[in-house]
């Protein structure tokens, strides 16, 4: 005679159930690997090689935009999902491509600022300063460019078969992802820019 | 339970909350960045602690008002991973930080300030 005290049979789980925590548990993963980031570039921080430093290098006003743009899409993303919400595709839609807008508005900032900063000879391999700025400051870049990508597929995905609940799921996921981003840009600009310059 | 009820109990805000926390972000980024481009006050400390303030505040807004944290979402499981990795991240970088520092200053007495850049600026 056996007795078993556990549950044999598996739980039934609707499709997608645990994606929203297992999500979550990704973006805390994605957040240790920025803290390591971090960690790397405050450690280095002052490691400048004689070369040029956060005062020679970083201009305010610049990082200031960059940091409106980014705040906008994070917005502006909370609109496409409020508007997915009550099941409006086409303004779903108009949302998503604002966001997508200023996302890449972002992206051109950095990527101007990086060229500028490279041409003037502060390029990654000047200094162990420059080193961990660019790959603090790129892997947040990397990140925001996937999202991007990420946000025209899911454009598309909505343009064909509408919000239906697989789309909204991914939406859900994408705006997790998003609104993360812009909690990173925060540490960055304040560890990075803010307290390079003081 | 059907998928609409899965995004419904997880929240998608309102547009009030997006707004509050925009409005709060706007007044938290300005607050450091006018103080720093002004040039900060006269001690130095003190402009590090309200820059470090701000940026701590403003991530609790985009926690409650972008990403909708609280303690019911996912049976409190989204609360207790997040609270596990600030953990780790202040150990990490606290860490990292402390052994770093004393390695430097111990390993390299005579390496000083005097390879510095000269401050252009401020």
């Amino acid at each position: 005679m056996s007795t078993t005290y556990w549950e044999t049979e598996p739980h039934h789980h609707e499709d997608g159930a645990s994606t929203n925590i297992g999500f979550w548990v990704y973006l805390m993963s994605d957040c240790l690997m920025f803290a390591v980031l971090f960690a790397t570039f405050g450690v280095l921080h002052g490691s400048y090689a004689a070369g040029p430093g956060p005062q020679d290098l970083f201009d305010l006003r610049l990082v200031a935009v960059n940091t409106a743009m980014l705040l906008l899409s994070s917005i502006t993303y909370g609109f496409a999902m409020l508007a997915m919400a009550q099941g409006n595709k086409s303004a779903t839609l108009r949302w998503l491509g604002i966001t997508l807008i200023f996302g890449l508005c972002f992206l051109g900032i950095e990527l101007y600022e990086f060229n500028h900063m490279i041409h003037e000879g502060a390029g990654p391999q000047r200094s162990a300063f420059l080193s961990a700025f660019f790959t603090l400051v790129g892997t947040h870049g990397l990140h925001v460019t996937f999202g991007s990508l990420w946000l025209v597929v899911l454009m598309v995905q909505v343009a064909q078969r509408g919000l239906i609940p697989e789309n909204q799921r991914r939406l859900l996921c994408l705006s997790l992802f998003w609104h993360f981003l812009d909690v990173i840009w925060i540490g960055v600009f304040t560890l990075v820019y803010l307290l390079g310059v003081i | 339970m059907s998928a609409h009820s899965q995004h419904s109990d997880h929240g998608h805000g309102s547009y009030r909350g997006y707004l509050t926390g925009f409005v709060l972000s706007v007044i938290l980024t300005a607050i450091p960045f006018g103080l720093v481009m002004a040039g900060g006050f006269e001690n130095r400390f003190l402009t590090v602690g309200v820059v470090i303030g701000c940026a701590v505040v403003q991530v609790l807004v985009h926690m409650v008002c972008f990403l909708h944290m609280n303690s019911r979402a996912e049976e409190g499981w989204t609360l207790l991973s997040t609270l596990f990795t600030v953990i780790i991240v202040v150990i990490m970088i606290a860490g990292s930080l402390w052994v770093m520092f004393h390695l430097n200053t111990n390993m390299m007495p005579q390496m000083d300030h005097d390879l510095l850049p000269e401050r252009l600026r401020g």
